[in-house]
């Protein structure tokens, strides 16, 4: 009998430290990828000097002498995000109080299957449809050599941002208590007033995370940026081609060697380090909204 | 009623009305748009030959069975791997752990983990399978790169259901003399399957959609592999998604593209219709 129990005790046990074990393993990962991106980010801008590696305005990795800065994709990356964000938001958030407050349960279901598959879409996709479709139109409306641009980049990217943006700000919109929804309108405020002027700021904090999430999608999207934006290392200006830092890693990473495989390392490490701040400043937003509740 | 109403105010409310509706419109009109162009284009080039035969540069002929094979096994080899791991960590996070500290620290990780870029994975993922523990480009390490990528997922969902779980089913199953894992194996877990299977199904979706964090993890071979072939090193195999880019991008065949940009919209569309099903089903159980 004691022994049968000890055998049990002892499977319990163990069975319990495989559990832990798992519970740990994603703190794990978060450090070891920490660990490696900077382990070999660092080396090279040590190398090169991280003021000219930050604000380097020239990018010419196999040239002679070689000149590393990623000034252009840090811009790049940071405009082409801002852009998307400035048309997708708007589009977004009144999608998101249209399925929220506005419509019928049948019509908001449909326009809620059509943001899911959105959504699902692979970016490769979004990225061939950018290249067939957008790249051509643009270049055609513009009277330029070449619709491989900024703009295009922009426009893939706001449309695939939508998605998130409008399930996470309808969720905070529908969380808004009904109260003051009926209070306004028992003070004679219209339908569409009451809900700009009351739910909209009541469920600011939810909007504000879908915005960084919008964000943090925009400015780690590699593959449809890579297909659109035309990828040569110019300064970011609307209408030229341009490379943000996912689509400097990831174009030059299959045939790169010594100091500039490293110094792509570093781009990923400063894009890690763009993507951890987005981070904290989530957290941040969804802790106050908590505590505001 | 609306006499009290100045005109500002009622063309104001018209104005905002009015760029609702439109945003909505815009949005079914661009899902319409998407899927129409793409069944469009992609579907008339899918014959039974493009889906059973490899590329060949002696005839000049494309075909996508590897890279349909290629997503196939690395979506079993990442589900087979991540899933006991997490719903292990969804386990301890819910029934084990006494901490809230540690559960917050967790809890932190598996959302900074969901935070993470695929193109970063990638690039991690071929420094520590591909080159530290030498794999090579092979389906193994990019499949190894994704179980870190979806573990989020399957954390999340398994957590979600663990949480719906009646407190009496534990009490009940220990008091008749269970042991703690007894009672996880009998009463808990197998009432918690249908979060797990939401779970598994958005990381299928997710995997199928992956691209970046593939490139330079599992390579862009085109060869067929056998079962045993794919969990070996050094056995490279690009899916239908880094088949689409290569064919789009590099070489300009935007009918091959289309096509697997058909394909990968169908299945989108089902496991979508999956996940909405499962998930349907928990909600019910939750609201019970």
């Amino acid at each position: 009998m004691t022994k049968l129990k000890k055998t049990a005790d002892f499977f319990e046990k163990s069975m319990n430290a495989v559990f832990t074990f798992c519970g740990f393993l994603a703190v794990a990962f978060v450090l070891i990828i920490t660990g490696f991106l900077i382990v070999s980010g660092i080396p090279s801008i040590k190398e090169i000097g991280i003021a000219d590696f930050l604000f380097g305005t020239k990018w010419a990795s196999t040239a002679n002498p070689p000149s590393y800065g990623i000034l252009p994709f840090i811009l790049s990356s940071v405009y082409g995000t801002a852009g998307a964000i400035i048309i997708g938001v708007p589009i977004g958030l009144m999608c998101a109080i249209f399925l929220a407050k506005m419509s019928v349960d049948k019509i908001s279901g449909l326009v809620r299957s059509a943001v899911d598959l959105l959504s699902g879409i692979p970016s490769v996709v979004y990225g061939l449809l950018g290249m067939i479709i957008i790249v051509p139109i643009v270049r055609e409306v513009f009277h330029l050599p070449d619709g491989a641009n900024l703009f295009s980049a922009i426009i893939v990217l706001a449309v695939m941002i939508l998605p998130s943006v409008i399930s996470v700000s309808e969720t905070a919109i529908r969380a808004v208590p009904k109260e003051y929804e009926e209070a306004s309108l028992a003070l004679g405020a219209t339908k569409t007033e009451t809900v700009f002027k009351v739910i909209v700021p009541a469920a600011k904090s939810g909007i504000l995370t879908s915005v960084v999430l919008g964000i943090g999608r925009a400015i780690g999207e590699a593959m449809a940026v890579m297909m659109v934006a035309g990828n040569v290392a110019n300064m970011p200006n609307l209408f030229t081609s341009v490379r943000f830092l996912t689509t400097a890693v990831a174009s030059e990473m299959s045939y790169s060697s010594g100091l500039q495989r490293q110094a792509l390392f570093s781009i990923a490490l400063i894009l890690f380090v763009f993507i951890m701040a987005i981070n904290l400043v989530l957290n941040f937003i969804v802790k106050r909204g908590a505590k505001d509740e | 009623m609306n006499n009290g109403i100045s005109a500002k105010r009622k063309i104001k409310s018209a104005v905002l009305n009015a760029l609702m509706y439109l945003s909505a419109g815009l949005i079914c009109l661009m899902l319409l748009g998407v899927i129409g162009y793409i069944l469009f284009r992609g579907i008339s080039n899918i014959s039974w030959k493009l889906l059973s035969s490899k590329p060949s540069l002696i005839n000049d002929t494309i075909g996508i069975l590897p890279n349909i094979l290629n997503t196939l096994y690395i979506i079993l080899i990442t589900l087979v791997i991540v899933l006991p791991i997490g719903v292990g960590a969804a386990v301890y996070l819910n029934e084990y752990a006494k901490n809230k500290k540690i559960v917050k620290a967790i809890e932190l990780a598996t959302e900074t983990l969901s935070g993470i870029p695929s193109i970063i994975y990638g690039l991690v993922g071929m420094l520590i399978f591909v080159q530290f523990f030498s794999l090579g480009t092979s389906l193994i390490a990019g499949a190894l790169t994704l179980v870190i990528m979806t573990l989020p997922t399957i954390i999340r969902t398994t957590q979600e259901s663990l949480k719906t779980v009646p407190n009496g089913y534990r009490e009940g199953s220990l008091a008749l003399g269970a042991g703690k894992w007894y009672m996880i194996r009998t009463a808990v877990l197998p009432s918690a399957i249908d979060g797990i299977v939401t779970g598994c199904i958005l990381s299928v979706g997710r995997i199928v959609g992956e691209s970046a964090a593939l490139l330079f993890t599992a390579g862009m071979a085109n060869e067929v592999l056998g079962i045993y072939e794919s969990v070996m090193p050094q056995k490279a195999g690009s899916t239908l998604t880094v088949a689409l880019y290569m064919y789009a991008k590099e070489r300009g065949e935007f009918d091959i593209a289309f096509s697997i940009a058909a394909i990968l919209l169908i299945l989108t569309f089902i496991i979508n219709l999956s996940a909405k099903f499962t998930a349907a089903a928990l909600k019910k159980r939750k609201e019970k």
